[in-house]
């Protein structure tokens, strides 16, 4: 009786250099990587379902920061607008006024000052509220003399005009000073609250992300675990066992990634039209800011490494659990 | 190259598996686990595999005390104990090759080699050109005989089998045990659990006879 040389004596089993060592493990990957491929290939329905949560939930909060960087740049161009409004005091003369605008005017801080008087501050109230008649009803004139101020460039922050403001309310003949920086200030704060409110779902969306890439491992597990306890039995590691797992994971974090910056393209397609016709009702022009290529790897890339992490939770702790029985 | 040193087995359920167990098989030595079912040919089978760890005592295989492994070596331990199981448990939804081939995909082989010894090995145990064939569509005993080609593959040098020949014909079960004393030929050592009288009298091999979870002095051979 004999064996043929293939399997006489024991030597180890594997490769015997680093370079087929690597191209082995190379080859073993790529079997995993295919494998798993073939596997998600099989249950196109299940695997099409996570995806898309994936997706869905990669892309809200990919969607919500974009709505957030659009609404700072339809704000940034509103710092020219800044508009101080300088109320002198009851009474003053045409020529106190004129002296104190001149005053305002000659300010380092100020771009250009305008006087308006009272005649001219009441006909444009008639015109502007519609009022007309009541207003004819008043005997006198109660508006005072006001100078607009539109402050020069550097000094157009929200700050530097409140320091303005205040400036101009030491002046003499000067009864109140309005300056408009509050609503800038609280939209830059409900952005900046935006901001923080993208990063909060964006951290929500992500654990769930994990756990629909862990439930589904989870459920590929039991699938398959007969050939995870038998592959145990035959001395395959954890490391072995676990890889193809992961590369499912990944694979189905990539796709739902993908399928994330095809959503957000979409919607941007479609809204591009009306928000458009919006800004030009507004008198303006603006077109909204996509993904830039960067961004739509990072989206992609979170995907596959949420879905590398999610399925590694859940090998760590269903793979555990199944010991060989004989 | 397995020593049993005054083993004691006890299953969580509280049942008394084995009790002051020792033996000892040289390397290249051939033995038949004899015994009732439920006496403990089992537990033996897997306290070597490392399916179980001893409650007292050591079990040492290929100089490895079953008892001092780490989690994370069993694994490379398992390896190096190639084990037939009576019901084969081979993966239904894949192809022959795949089965046979798959402790060498653990262990790293590439692709070329590991072509070479799945048809070694299926030729070994007269399977040569089934390769393809899924398990479901084979005979028992070419299942087992699947079984058999998976647990040498790697070439062990410990093999061990729980009742291979239990469910198959006396013809078939003759021609699976010589398979076996063909592998312990060319020095694997062999440990076979099996009740069948008429193989314990056909292969002139040392018994180890269990009763009620201890070593018997006289092996008898139940009928």
């Amino acid at each position: 009786m004999s064996l043929p040389e293939e399997l006489r004596a024991s030597r180890p089993a594997g490769p015997r250099t680093l370079g087929g060592a690597l191209a082995t493990w190379l080859e073993r990957h790529a079997q995993s990587l295919v494998g798993s491929l073939g596997r998600l290939a099989r249950q196109p329905f299940a695997t099409a379902l996570t995806v898309v949560v994936i997706a869905i939930a990669l892309a809200l909060p990919a969607a919500l920061w974009l709505v957030v960087r659009n609404a700072g740049t339809v704000t940034a161009g509103l710092g020219e607008t800044v508009q101080l409004s300088v109320y002198l005091r009851l009474p003053v003369t045409a020529e106190q006024a004129k002296k104190a605008a001149a005053a305002i005017q000659a300010r380092v801080e100020v771009e250009q000052a305008v006087l308006v008087s009272p005649d001219e501050g009441l006909a444009e109230f008639r015109a502007l509220s519609g009022l007309g008649e009541a207003l004819s009803a008043l005997s006198d004139n109660p508006l005072p003399w006001v100078v607009k101020v539109r402050p020069a460039s550097p000094y157009d922050s929200a700050v530097a005009v409140e320091d303005l403001a205040a400036t101009l309310r030491d002046m003499d003949p000067v009864e109140l000073v309005e300056a408009d920086t509050a609503w800038v200030r609280r939209l830059h704060a409900i952005l900046d609250a935006l901001r923080s409110l993208v990063l909060l779902v964006a951290v929500a969306l992500a654990a769930g992300v994990l756990a629909i890439i862990g439930n589904t491992i989870r459920l590929e597990i039991d699938g398959r675990r007969a050939e995870i306890e038998v592959t145990k039995l035959v001395g395959g590691s954890n490391a072995f066992v676990r890889r193809p797992f992961l590369y499912s994971g990944l694979w189905q974090g990539l796709a739902g990634g993908l399928l994330a910056v095809g959503m957000i393209l979409v919607a941007l397609a479609v809204l591009d039209g009306p928000v458009g016709r919006l800004a030009a009702a507004y008198g303006g022009s603006f077109a909204l800011i996509g993904l830039a290529p960067r961004e739509s790897l990072a989206v992609i890339g979170g995907g596959g490494a949420l879905g590398l992490v999610g399925a590694w939770l859940a090998c760590s702790y269903h793979l555990r659990r199944i010991e060989p029985r004989a | 190259m397995i020593r049993f040193d005054r083993v004691f087995k006890r299953y969580p359920n509280g049942r008394e598996a084995l009790s002051e167990v020792s033996f000892e098989l040289e390397s290249g030595e051939m033995a038949f686990l004899t015994g009732h079912s439920g006496a403990g040919k089992s537990t033996v089978l897997r306290l070597i595999a490392l399916l179980e760890r001893p409650t007292r005592g050591q079990v040492v295989v290929n100089g490895r005390n079953t008892a001092a492994l780490r989690r994370g070596a069993i694994p490379a331990f398992r390896r190096q104990v190639g084990v037939v199981f009576q019901d084969h448990r081979l993966l239904d939804d894949r192809p022959v090759y795949d089965n046979v081939a798959l402790p060498l995909a653990i262990a790293g082989v590439p692709r070329r080699e590991m072509d070479k010894r799945v048809r070694a090995a299926l030729d070994q145990v007269g399977l040569l050109g089934k390769e393809r064939v899924f398990p479901l569509e084979l005979s028992a005993g070419e299942q087992q005989r699947v079984g058999i080609a998976r647990a040498v593959i790697t070439k062990p040098p410990v093999l061990i089998a729980d009742e291979p020949t239990g469910n198959l014909d006396p013809d078939l079960a003759l021609e699976v045990m010589n398979l076996f004393h063909r592998f312990n030929a060319v020095g694997v050592t062999v440990m076979v659990a099996t009740h069948d009288v008429h193989l314990l009298e056909r292969f002139r091999v040392r018994r180890i006879h269990i009763e009620q979870g201890r070593l018997a002095a006289n092996p008898h051979v139940a009928a």
